[in-house]
């Protein structure tokens, strides 16, 4: 993996899909072209102190050619805080600090292996490229994806358009599946063939986090977890971002920096709390 | 011509004055990629027991303006694993290595000494006196005289590389601990750690650190961190290791006038890991602008004559 970088980076366009939602498109050259599914990015939300630290988000696309515009990622945003609200107000040719690419990256698995990618609100996020990449070995994939509601789910067009077959779940059941997404999955895992070699891919919620590696478990499969903690720097510099894996090799469990020993873990080695 | 960026720490010639803050830099080698090693003054790298630690459940910092409240608890790999680990790279990259250690008796820190005087490249010894987010270890040294000259005391007798007690600012006068530290022996102070400090979520009344209480560090505490660099240089003979919300150069050169001979720098550092060649760079520009030939002649240059 390449070093990270830090790209003064121009706001190319913000497109709000909902009230809390937005798709930031940044010109990031450098980043664009290391950048491997399941990576992420540091951004300054602001050139001032308040907020003081930059927020991690897992690149979205990556856009390497926009005709006249330079390469560039995007990322998807999540209104919860007063970074994302900033991300949220910001105009095309503003600048943005972006540190990146960042993390471990998932490992996409090549045909007769089927991937199922199972998202969980924002954590969408690490799948447009994970299927940008799992499409160029010819892998067939399948997206579990849950929201509270129809309003919450996004980018349905883009996946379909790239041959993924869509399962849906809302919350308030107005789009797909009443309820959580993790039903369908357990529902179509039972109906799987157990000799048909398949991965599991997840982001999302850490509840759901859990749901789909208990799932995978019982289910005899494996999996590949983006996990999500607060972050402080991304580097590895100051210990925050932490999370309990068991050591296989030890047998033992201990923290360890989700910004370097992850974003992306087995889901199997995660000791969820 | 470039100004002489060299300071003086006890026996020990940094090439600059920039060092990265332990705790805020791992162990130096997560930003080998970022940045050249041997281009910064020192490292500092993070706080070590004997044995391996694993730290505070998560959520281990949250923000505030202008700042940062942490409580990682002192999450470690432990010297023996630092030392066959982590020194042979830092050697062949050439950093100059502060080893920052924590004990939770004076045996241990004597202990710690002892092994570290014999490694290769260990450069000098910072004591963690001052962590808040502890029971068992550090801070009780730190906000008492009489255990501050104990630690100090006896690690002096245990090692020749130079030591640099870290103080707390969470006591009243943290220039009496300077010159305890002083009268014991040691070679130089480095001030201020993090403020100790809390942060309470009103819709669910539960603390946000993990921890409940954490140190405050960020450009929020730096006016305190400068005025108690200030009150230390005129308490002690010894060199003071600023710090304290450092975020620019002018930042930098602000402690140094206040008295710190050099400065370091750790939550800035999370916000910009490329921010070592700026700092450089800023203080340069400074002294070429002020006609000053060595940083060493800023130190403790604060003029309080009414012109």
């Amino acid at each position: 993996m390449s070093a990270p970088v830090d790209v003064h980076a121009e706001v190319l366009a913000n497109t709000r899909l909902s009230p809390d939602y937005n798709v930031l498109v940044l010109a990031a050259p450098a980043i664009a072209s290391a950048a491997q599914a399941g990576q992420f990015v540091m951004i300054r939300t602001t050139s001032g102190t308040d907020p003081l630290l930059r927020r991690p988000f897992s690149i979205f696309e990556v856009l390497r050619h926009q005709g006249a515009a330079p390469p560039a990622i995007s990322i998807l945003c999540k209104r919860v805080g007063v970074g994302t609200s900033h991300l949220f107000d910001a105009a095309a040719g503003d600048y943005l600090d972006c540190l990146g690419p960042l993390g471990k990256p998932f490992t996409p698995v090549a045909p007769p292996a089927e991937a199922w990618m199972i998202a969980g609100g924002v954590g969408l996020a690490p799948f447009a490229t994970l299927t940008d990449e799992l499409r160029a070995a010819g892998t067939s994939i399948r997206l579990f994806y849950g929201g509270r509601s129809h309003t919450d789910l996004f980018y349905l067009d883009w996946f379909e358009s790239r041959g993924v077959s869509l399962d849906l779940a809302t919350e308030d059941g107005s789009r797909g599946s009443r309820g959580r997404v993790t039903e369908p999955l357990d529902l179509a895992l039972s109906a799987h063939p157990a000799s048909a070699g398949l991965m599991l891919y997840a982001c999302g919620p850490e509840a759901m986090l859990k749901a789909v590696t208990s799932l995978a478990q019982r289910h005899r499969r494996p999996s590949q977890v983006s996990t999500e903690r607060i972050m402080g720097c991304g580097m590895g510099g100051c210990y925050s971002c932490v999370i309990k894996v068991r050591d296989a090799a030890a047998g033992r469990v201990h923290f360890v920096r989700s910004c370097l020993n992850g974003p992306v873990f087995d889901g199997d080695h995660v000791v969820w709390e | 011509m470039k100004a002489d960026l060299s300071v003086r720490i006890g026996s020990l010639v940094l090439k600059n004055p920039i060092i990265p803050a332990s705790g805020c830099f791992g162990y130096g080698l997560e930003y080998a990629e970022v940045v050249d090693l041997a281009s910064l003054g020192a490292i500092a790298v993070k706080g070590l027991f004997l044995a391996e630690r694993e730290g505070h459940p998560p959520p281990r910092v949250v923000e505030t303006p202008s700042g940062m409240l942490n409580a990682i608890g002192l999450q470690g790999i432990g010297v023996h694993r630092f030392v066959s680990e982590k020194m042979p790279d830092l050697r062949r990259l050439g950093a100059v290595v502060i080893v920052n250690i924590c004990g939770s008796s004076i045996d241990e820190y004597v202990e710690l000494a002892r092994i570290l005087s014999d490694v290769e490249g260990v450069s000098a010894l910072e004591l963690n006196i001052s962590c808040p987010n502890i029971k068992e270890g550090g801070i009780q040294f730190g906000c008492d005289l009489a255990s501050t000259r104990a630690v100090v005391g006896a690690v002096r007798k245990a090692t020749r590389l130079p030591i640099i007690p870290k103080l707390t600012p969470n006591v009243t006068s943290v220039s009496s601990f300077a010159k305890a530290a002083e009268d014991a022996g040691a070679d130089a102070v480095s001030l201020v750690n993090t403020f100790l400090a809390m942060v309470i979520d009103v819709e669910t009344r539960r603390p946000k650190l993990s921890n409940v209480m954490g140190g405050l560090s960020g450009p929020a505490i730096r006016p305190i961190a400068v005025r108690m660099v200030y009150d230390c240089a005129r308490a002690v003979r010894i060199p003071i290791i600023g710090m304290g919300g450092i975020n620019s150069a002018r930042d930098a050169l602000e402690f140094m006038i206040a008295g710190a001979t050099a400065v370091q720098v750790g939550t800035a550092c999370f916000v910009d890991p490329f921010i070592w060649p700026k700092l450089l760079s800023g203080i340069e520009e400074y002294l070429d602008r002020h006609g000053i030939e060595r940083v060493a002649d800023l130190v403790g240059t604060l003029r309080t004559d009414r012109n």
